[in-house]
């Protein structure tokens, strides 16, 4: 079907002004906030209610026509992306809150509402909802289903999936299915589990059913700066350790401070600290969390702390996390491209990982800045870079490569919360063998036989094991499928021009 | 060459146990590998297998060609104390790991219903968390991966040994609470907490709906114990209602959090224990234990539905959470009936333990809400497709 004659059928669904079928208009939709991959989709459609989603959804499913979800395109796995002939559905449209019930401490809300605007909403019951990704005043909560996002205060209080309680989805077919149940407690097996992180290939979510958390009534934010990197690692161990679960517990290195402090956000990091801890405690009240904050402050500076300082107040305690979740954007400063990275480490093995990534970006040349959820060992290298410097550009690619490889080498993964989207299907074979990927390609074709949702992502479809024609999979060794992790990689990024 | 024989060729005499009473073969292999082989084989000749643990929670009574049980796979390959994560084979008794982790300084925040040598692979494959849901949550939020073997002898690896993971689907979560209807659980990675310094238990007797108000002051109060739960009187084994406040953490916090308890009694730190060992073991007794989850603000009308329909003599709540657990003796008609008439109000009911001839016809799982019947069949037959574990998902 022409672009013209598909793009008149939409427009009959959701009306003219919400078909994007112009070059230029299409553009927009180009990238997420990982500017390394770019994909035009054919044609953006942005419906306003459920029942346009499930109306363009059918319409899809009859003209065999595969398509994107996507919220706000703040996903940092180019995840969100459409390729190769596919639709992208932009659910921004749809952003009511649909209910709020404090006695429960529940909302249902469509997919398009901002993480940030629910949390506002909720406040005035003394609510908030807790995963608060560093995109929280942009990204939506259906895209943070879709990625099962997490932020610096999921340490204390869980990642997306921890916070979900039921979903209405809309699958390939246009069919609807509601899964999960007002208080969380699943029909049967946890499909809601499984839905959320599947990164869009499941179906799209219309209606997200979302635990409130009640805001803290006394917190303490510590900043502690260190002279070593290893120092401040060690710090983080210690604390864990300890038994103490701070609500959040956040790591920056020097040259991340430096970007924050050189530009509109800078909030008092001391420049020549090889580190930076940022410490949150919260309690019942302020007995409690000044508790904690003491016997934190005890054990940073037994690591090796130069100072420890708490925040005197809420404008001080903001001023301090605008620099923590801005430091992206301070980036900016250091180069006109940035690679945001995300892998996962054990906690003891930070301070090792974090030597061995300093010795990569040594290697290439490169300006590597740490940001990261130290306390749950969720790393975000993040490479400062020109893309319009080819031999540059190759040195990121091996770079991420072999920092990825550091991580999985210490026992970590290849992503903790951004997800694997089309940046890190070449690294999915390294952690997962050919029968543990066909599984995943199975269970993706469950909920979408034809593959039509989000196509070319999340599993690398090459490596799985054939789920339905092995003879004898009992007796086949583990991680012998036909994959070579030296193998030059398929579906590796594109870097933009 | 009879079932046995095939499987002492394949794993061994070792692997053979002593068969139950109905005299179907126990095979206990000694490691995934074997259990891949094992099913696999099941898968090619067509036999019908049962999954065991420990065989102290579901009755071993599925008629099926041989019983599989975990019990031989009870190492525990890591426990990494500085990080809180451990990686434990599925056979494992909760008390043995307990001890293991204690010994490290580290804890499993689960405790589940059911005797202490549970093992691990049961009560993630049953999802049977127990009071400490309250504070630390359900069984998946301890899982950062397991290993499991499906229906036809694949080894699927989900999840990792990291805090964070988003690689992949969460295959994960669909282990946790599956009733093994999507594969055997071998291996599981947990997530630990660092043992608690201090650990107190506060009992206060009233009339039910008293006690129902005082825990939902208690939640309000911006208190955050690890246990809130609202016990019977039979399953406390006290003449009324016991509403039990658990709290765990270090000394300082602990003693702050008593001091707004106001007129409850604490257990001494044995008496603690015992009450909640009791409270778990009471749930193994009785033919039947089911549990529904509800909003919180409903859980005072659940428990007079549930009054109402089959009695709440064995009844065990976190009014909190919207958990409630059930136990007693039920026909069929009435537990289908109940399960009906929940499903009305959007609360699910998972029978979680019952004799064979329930469990086929009520199903673990049952009234799924719209379109997600043909979801769970579908994924049924991508990791059982022959059928070869016998499971009661659905029920008749």
């Amino acid at each position: 079907m022409s672009r013209p004659t598909l793009a008149a059928a939409l427009t009959s669904i959701v009306g003219a002004r919400h078909v994007r079928q112009a070059p230029a208009e299409r553009a927009t939709y180009a990238m997420d906030g990982l500017a390394t991959h770019r994909r035009l989709p054919d044609v953006v459609v942005l419906p306003g209610t459920r029942e346009e989603v499930i109306a363009v959804i059918r319409l899809l499913a009859t003209l065999g026509i595969p398509f994107v979800p996507r919220g706000a395109g703040t996903g940092l796995s180019g995840g969100a992306l459409a390729q190769d002939g596919a639709v992208l559905i932009v659910l921004t449209r749809l952003n009511r809150i649909l209910k709020l019930d404090p006695a429960n401490r529940s909302a249902v809300v469509e997919p398009g509402v901002v993480n940030a605007r629910l949390s506002a909403a909720t406040r005035p019951h003394g609510l908030y909802y807790a995963p608060d990704p560093s995109s929280q005043s942009a990204c939506t909560i259906g895209g943070n289903v879709a990625e099962n996002a997490g932020g610096p205060h999921c340490l204390k209080y869980g990642v997306t999936a921890n916070h979900i309680l039921a979903l209405e989805v809309v699958l390939a077919t246009g069919e609807t299915v509601v899964l999960g149940s007002p208080g969380g407690e699943p029909w049967g097996p946890d499909l809601v589990g499984l839905f959320v992180g599947s990164e869009g290939n499941f179906g799209v979510a219309t209606r997200i059913s979302v635990r409130l958390t009640p805001l803290p009534r006394a917190v303490r934010t510590l900043l502690a700066d260190f002279m070593a990197l290893r120092a401040a690692g060690e710090g983080v161990s210690a604390i864990i350790a300890a038994g103490i679960v701070p609500a959040a517990l956040e790591m920056m290195d020097q040259s991340c401070i430096q970007a924050v402090e050189d530009s509109v956000y800078a909030a008092g990091y001391p420049r020549d600290a090889a580190a930076v801890l940022l410490v949150e405690l919260d309690g019942r009240d302020d007995g409690a969390a000044e508790t904690e904050a003491d016997a934190v402050t005890a054990i940073l500076k037994g690591a090796g702390a130069r100072g420890v300082r708490s925040a005197k107040n809420e404008a001080e305690r903001e001023r301090l996390w605008q620099g923590r979740k801005k430091a992206f954007g301070a980036m900016g400063r250091l180069s006109r491209d940035l690679v945001v990275q995300d892998a996962v480490v054990p906690r003891s093995a930070l301070p090792d990982v974090l030597e061995t990534i300093a010795g990569i970006a040594a290697r290439h040349g490169l300006v590597v800045s740490n940001v990261f959820h130290a306390g749950d060992g969720n790393l975000h290298p993040n490479i400062s870079f020109d893309a319009t410097d080819a031999a540059m550009r190759a040195h990121v690619e091996e770079a991420s490569a072999e920092i990825m490889g550091a991580c999985i080498a210490a026992g970590g993964t290849i992503t903790g919360e951004h997800g694997v989207g089309l940046d890190k299907l070449r690294y999915m074979p390294l952690i997962f063998d050919a029968e543990s990927l066909g599984a995943m390609h199975a269970v993706r074709r469950v909920f979408d036989p034809d593959e039509r949702v989000n196509p070319g992502k999340v599993v690398p479809v090459h490596a799985c094991r054939e789920w339905a024609r092995s003879a004898n999979p009992g007796t086949m060794p583990r991680g012998s499928g036909a994959v070579n992790p030296g193998a030059p990689p398929r579906g590796q990024p594109v870097l933009a021009q | 060459m009879t079932i046995l024989d095939r499987v002492k060729a394949l794993l061994g005499e070792g692997a053979l146990l002593e068969s139950g009473t109905d005299r179907v073969p126990r095979i206990a292999p000694g490691s995934p590998d074997a259990v891949a082989l094992l099913l696999s084989t099941a898968h090619q000749e067509g036999w019908r297998v049962r999954i065991e643990g420990a065989g102290t929670w579901l009755p071993s009574d599925a008629p099926t060609d041989l019983a599989l049980t975990t019990r031989r796979l009870d190492r525990v390959p890591a426990i990494e104390p500085q990080d809180l994560t451990a990686t434990a084979e599925a056979g494992i008794g909760l008390d043995q790991l307990r001890q293991q982790l204690a010994d490290r300084g580290a804890w499993l925040a689960v405790d589940p219903p059911g005797l202490a040598g549970r093992t691990l692979g049961s009560i993630v494959a049953t999802a049977t968390a127990g009071p400490l849901r309250q504070g630390f949550g359900p069984v998946k939020d301890h899982l950062l991966g397991v290993t499991f073997v499906t229906g036809d002898g694949r080894m699927v690896q989900s999840g990792g040994r990291v805090m964070k993971n988003v690689a992949g689907y969460d295959l994960t979560r669909l282990q946790a609470g599956g009733f093994g209807a999507f594969g055997v659980i071998v291996l599981v990675h947990l997530r630990l907490r660092a043992l608690p310094r201090a650990d107190v238990t506060h009992v206060l007797e009233g009339s039910r709906d008293e006690l129902t108000q005082v825990a939902e002051d208690i939640a309000a109060s911006g208190l955050t114990p690890a246990a809130l739960e609202l016990v019977s009187p039979a399953l406390a084994r006290r003449d009324r209602w016991v509403l039990a406040v658990r709290l765990v953490g270090s000394p300082t916090l602990v003693a702050s959090d008593e001091a707004g308890l106001g007129r409850f009694a604490k257990l001494r730190a044995e008496e603690g224990h015992g009450f909640w060992m009791r409270l778990a073991e009471g749930f193994a007794v009785r033919p039947v234990t089911f549990r529904i989850g509800g909003v919180p603000a409903a859980s005072d009308e659940l428990l007079d539905l549930l009054q109402h329909q089959v009695g709440d003599e064995w009844i065990s709540a976190a009014p909190a959470a919207g958990a409630i657990r059930w136990s007693g003796d039920a026909t069929v008609d009435r537990l289908q009936r109940l399960r009906r008439t929940l499903a009305a109000l959007e609360v699910p009911l998972t029978l979680e333990r019952a004799p064979w001839t329930v469990r086929t016809a009520v199903g673990h799982f049952g009234a799924y809400r719209e379109g997600a019947g043909p979801l769970v069949a579908g994924l049924r037959r991508t990791f059982d497709p022959g059928g070869a574990l016998v499971v009661a998902t659905d029920g008749e």
